[in-house]
């Protein structure tokens, strides 16, 4: 007896009982819609993530003075002032293969006005780069320039939380002037908005002028150092060198002996991507437990059907015996049931589970990525459960002996 | 010249709560082609037994067994499955059709173990096979669409499938009124009459007055072996018979 014909008798005895097959397959499908939702989701959240993460700069690798203590007052990251802007300014000129974007960060808060509204926010003191850096665009007017930040121009640019809070939605905020502490800066341009980060801080309150204006105008300060900087990478493959080089560049400068720890840190977004990729990891094993559990519930009941019905169709197991069905036969016969039952399950429920996907997307406003991959494994899945789970019965049927099953009452 | 079933010293022993059994206690018998054998004897006599070593559901636990020239008695279920599809057919008390399942299609099964037939030849003997026990025109019936009688043609089909050698008949009229055990008995003397070998178990003596020769049996034992040299019997002479052989 050919294997296509043992399926086809496999289909046959299936056939006789619809609503049973049907409830039978359910139990797999279900399981199935929960691998592939969770899949989709799973991978959805991911790339949103990762999308966000982008979005904070091009290839970024951000360099910190070192935390520096004085005496018992801890001071956070980025209080030394070991760092100045012309270490900024070097990297840019000695590592241009690697990097090639660098803005030096200085940051105060301040109190501005225009007319009678006024406002409290952060001035970001940067340089030009910082556009391509950190992926800012300006929908008003322009940014300032080269020769602006190397004169220490009052002129700013400002995000739309600030220009909604000095100027409202009507009036037009580029060539006023406005008051940042007691210091006049002209607005010459609004910056795109960027919406809230990972974190939820608001990246659109901000003022953006030259750091170089910051530090003489805002920050009344006699020293030239900065509290960050903002690097973009040519390629994020050269991570490691370019680390080692800066490193490397700004110890020379720094005059480090070689006994002398960094007075600096370097972080990327790499570490980040790290940390989320190990979160959505763990939410990926929960999800794919659940989905197992699941999965191991249909496969019971698919079980559950196929002992049933051995016991139910005994004199038919008996009879096929008896006119030359072997014992792998029927062996063969009720795993294959069985496994069609899983399979037609495993498939509809990968359709379903697709649908799903694309219906919970839709519904939370949330990216659904379905990966072809992930239909196939669920459907090579679903007919491993019916293998296992169908060969208890099957190999039940197939020890029985055919007198015993003809007299079967 | 060979039997086509030679049985030699067989013993079917049961243990049954600790105490052996003899189902079969030391059986020799012959049968050769063309004949039509009636097995009969009371309840426990050991028929059953015998009509299932013979058939090869079963395996004797001592004894040789020829079926066609082959020694049968210690093979694997596998092999036994095998010989039971190319050289037996069976009927039953109980038709045993698969249910929801089209005549023709329960006449077909044997062949899909065999594999010998193309689809289509095995659609054509099917049909042909219906035709022969009088079933024409409802090849597409379900059993239970069809009354009991009109079963056990079509399950007399099925046996005559594969062609086998051989056909079992265990108490084949054993569901059916007296008009349809009637009409399954003449089939059987006609596939007789045809060359066919058949070996039917029973114990009422006017369906064994069909066949031709008559075997006994009692307590595992063969009692009486009468092959019918003075021509067909009437019932009250296999009374007869089945009397003395007992007393």
């Amino acid at each position: 007896m050919s294997f296509l014909t043992i399926f086809k008798v496999a289909l046959r005895s299936l056939g006789r009982n619809p609503i049973r097959s049907f409830l039978s397959c359910l139990g797999i499908g279900i399981g199935i819609v929960a691998v592939i939702l969770a899949m989709a989701i799973g991978e959805g959240a991911k790339t949103m993530m990762v999308k966000e993460i982008s979005s904070m700069g091009n290839n970024l690798m951000m360099v910190f003075p070192e935390r520096r203590n004085h005496g018992p007052v801890s001071g956070g990251m980025g209080q030394g002032q070991t760092m100045t802007a012309g270490d900024a300014e070097a990297i840019k000129r000695e590592l241009g293969h690697l990097v090639q974007g660098v803005s030096p960060q200085v940051r105060t808060t301040v109190q501005m006005m225009y007319g009678a509204k006024n406002w409290a926010g952060n001035v970001q003191g940067v340089a030009t780069d910082v556009l391509n850096i950190s992926n800012w665009t300006v929908t008003d007017g322009r940014f300032f320039t080269d020769d602006e930040t190397r004169l220490a121009a009052r002129v700013c640019c400002i995000g739309t939380t600030v220009r909604s809070n000095l100027f409202g939605e009507d009036e037009d905020p580029v060539g006023k002037v406005i008051r940042l502490k007691n210091m006049t800066f002209k607005v010459i341009g609004v910056l795109g908005s960027k919406g809230a980060n990972n974190w939820g801080q608001d990246q659109d309150d901000v003022i953006m002028a030259p750091y170089t204006s910051v530090q003489r105008y805002l920050q009344r300060s006699k020293f030239n150092n900065i509290n960050m900087m903002n690097l973009s990478l040519v390629t994020m493959d050269d991570l490691e060198e370019a680390r080692r080089e800066v490193s490397a560049l700004l110890r020379q400068r720094h005059h480090l002996a070689d006994y002398q720890d960094n007075d600096f840190e370097t972080r990327d977004t790499t570490e980040i991507m790290n940390t989320i990729g190990s979160v959505t990891g763990i939410v990926g094993t929960l999800l794919l437990i659940f989905s197992v559990i699941t999965l191991v519930v249909g496969g019971i009941g698919i079980m559950n059907i196929m002992l049933v019905s051995v016991t139910e169709r005994i004199k038919e197991i008996g009879l096929r015996m008896s006119i030359g069905a072997t014992p792998g036969i029927i062996l063969v016969q009720f795993c294959l049931e069985a496994m069609v039952l899983s399979t037609v399950g495993g498939a509809a429920g990968v359709c379903v589970g697709i649908g799903a996907s694309y219906a919970v997307g839709a519904a939370a406003g949330w990216p659904v990525l379905v990966e072809p991959a992930s239909a196939v494994y669920a459907f090579i899945i679903s007919s491993i459960v019916g293998l296992f789970f169908g060969f208890y019965p099957a190999w039940r049927a197939s020890k029985l002996n055919p007198i015993d099953c003809l007299r079967y009452e | 010249m060979s039997h086509l079933i030679e049985i030699r010293d067989m013993y079917k022993i049961y243990a049954v709560g600790g105490e052996p059994v003899h189902a079969l206690d030391g059986v020799s018998l012959c049968v050769d082609e063309g004949e039509f054998v009636a097995i009969m004897g009371s309840s426990g006599s050991g028929k059953s037994t015998m009509l299932n070593i013979l058939g090869c559901l079963d395996v004797p636990t001592k004894g040789s067994y020829l079926l066609d020239g082959i020694e049968v008695a210690a093979r694997s279920r596998a092999e036994l499955a095998k010989i039971r599809c190319m050289k037996l057919g069976f009927v039953f008390q109980n038709f045993n059709l698969l249910p929801r399942t089209s005549a023709l299609e329960n006449v077909e099964l044997p062949d899909l173990y065999m594999g010998r037939l193309s689809r289509r030849e095995r659609k054509a003997r099917a049909m042909k096979l219906l035709e022969r026990v009088g079933l024409k025109g409802r090849e597409s019936h379900t059993p239970a669409q069809l009354s009991g009688g009109q079963q056990q043609r079509v399950a007399i089909a099925r046996a005559l499938m594969n062609n086998p050698p051989v056909v079992f008949a265990d108490e084949p009229t054993g569901n059916l009124d007296t008009k349809s055990s009637v009409e399954i008995m003449n089939l059987f003397t006609e596939l007789s009459n045809e060359g066919i070998t058949i070996v039917m178990v029973t114990h009422e003596d006017d369906i064994a007055a069909y066949a031709k020769r008559h075997v006994v049996m009692r307590d595992g034992k063969i009692m009486r072996d009468d092959h019918g040299e003075g021509g067909k019997k009437t019932t009250e002479q296999v009374s007869q018979l089945v009397k003395e052989a007992l007393a």
